[in-house]
């Protein structure tokens, strides 16, 4: 299956004022602390890494750990000049990789 | 005039005395499942649309959009040949319709697809449907949850009737109502469904836990539809 995100963004967004960025990927964020129903230690599968890139350049990241919860929710306030792109990165254990991007609309 | 009175305080007392789960959270967990934006069904319902119009004999083919189906979720258990509740209506429609293999119970598909339907009867009054098959399984479902069972000796009706708005440990217990199925809980970190929150709870008592889709299960949850008849449903619920 597909990985899949949700990411909110503001219908309209005007120049030099903040908004709102909200961004949800599906993830298990297996800790690597747990056990199955076999008694096996599951193996660790977090993502641990989040990079908002506005038209290239990084305007927010975050480290996440085995303390964040499945399907990790970042939401984070971000002020643009001028329209453009933004793109969504998350990157983990076991290779995981996934981009989306948006176009910023301006009121 | 004095009766009419009387009856009217009577039936006011009576509609207050029922509260979903989603009035008796903290004010946190109310608001991330009333923002759409914040839902943490969200991915889930992307999934159900994406699979909704999946193949040749889709969901879609035959249903159209899925707001089509607002009021559908509404009306179950039904009976259908046997009891039917509405995840057990997608999967026979899977089968018999799509020619595909049911999915496993509890399959992220499958409530991902449950939760879309239910989702378009947001705000519709659970009307569960009548009959005599329904009539004898709710009567049945009654008894279940009127039952002392399990190591600890409880019913349901102890904790959910009796002993509601108290609280176990820490946790609110809540009145039980079935109106935001299936729920995304916290504690799962996932969707579940209504037969999930059953099992968990008859685990919590140290009963033995019902297989899935068997029919104590359905008749529970055919009593507890109409335990709840008449509540606004706001399904996919988020539960602590």
């Amino acid at each position: 299956m597909a990985t899949r995100a949700v990411i909110t963004l503001p219908a309209a967004i005007k120049a030099g004022e903040p908004f709102e960025v909200r961004a949800t990927v599906a993830h298990a964020m297996e800790t690597g602390y747990r056990t199955g129903d076999d008694g096996a230690r599951l193996p660790r599968d977090l993502v641990r890494r989040f990079e908002c890139r506005l038209d290239g350049e990084l305007v927010f990241s975050a480290d996440l750990f085995a303390a964040v919860s499945a399907n990790p929710y970042l939401a984070f306030w971000l002020r643009a000049s001028k329209p453009g792109e933004i793109s969504f990165t998350w990157r983990g254990d076991k290779g995981f990789e996934h981009r989306e991007t948006r176009p910023l609309n301006f009121a | 005039m004095r009766a009419w009175l009387l009856l009217v305080v009577a039936l006011v007392a009576h509609a207050d005395e029922r509260r979903s789960g989603r009035d008796t959270m903290s004010p946190a967990l109310r608001t991330l499942q009333a923002d759409d934006a914040q839902h943490p069904a969200q991915l889930a319902l992307a999934l159900g649309r994406e699979l909704w119009r999946e193949g040749a004999r889709s969901c879609a083919s035959c249903h159209g959009e899925p707001e089509k189906l607002r009021g559908a979720a509404t009306r179950y258990p039904a009976w259908d040949h046997g009891l039917v509740d509405l995840p057990g209506r997608i999967q026979r429609c899977r089968v018999r319709h799509q020619g595909q293999l049911a999915w496993p119970p509890e399959a992220e598909p499958l409530l991902a697809l449950t939760a879309l339907v239910a989702q378009q009867s947001r705000g519709l009054p659970l009307t569960p449907p009548r009959g005599p098959e329904l009539d004898a399984a709710a009567k049945r479902g009654r008894s279940l949850y009127m039952t002392r069972t399990g190591a600890l000796n409880l019913s349901c009706a102890q904790c959910h009737d009796e002993r509601a708005s108290l609280r176990l440990g820490g946790s609110l217990i809540p009145q039980g109502h079935v109106d935001d199925y299936p729920v995304y809980r916290l504690e799962w970190q996932a969707l579940g469904s209504l037969q999930r929150r059953l099992r968990g709870c008859l685990n919590g008592v140290r009963a033995r836990v019902p297989e899935w889709d068997s029919a104590e299960l359905l008749e529970l949850e055919t009593y507890l539809a109409r335990r709840s008849a008449g509540m606004a449903m706001q399904p996919p619920g988020v539960r602590p």
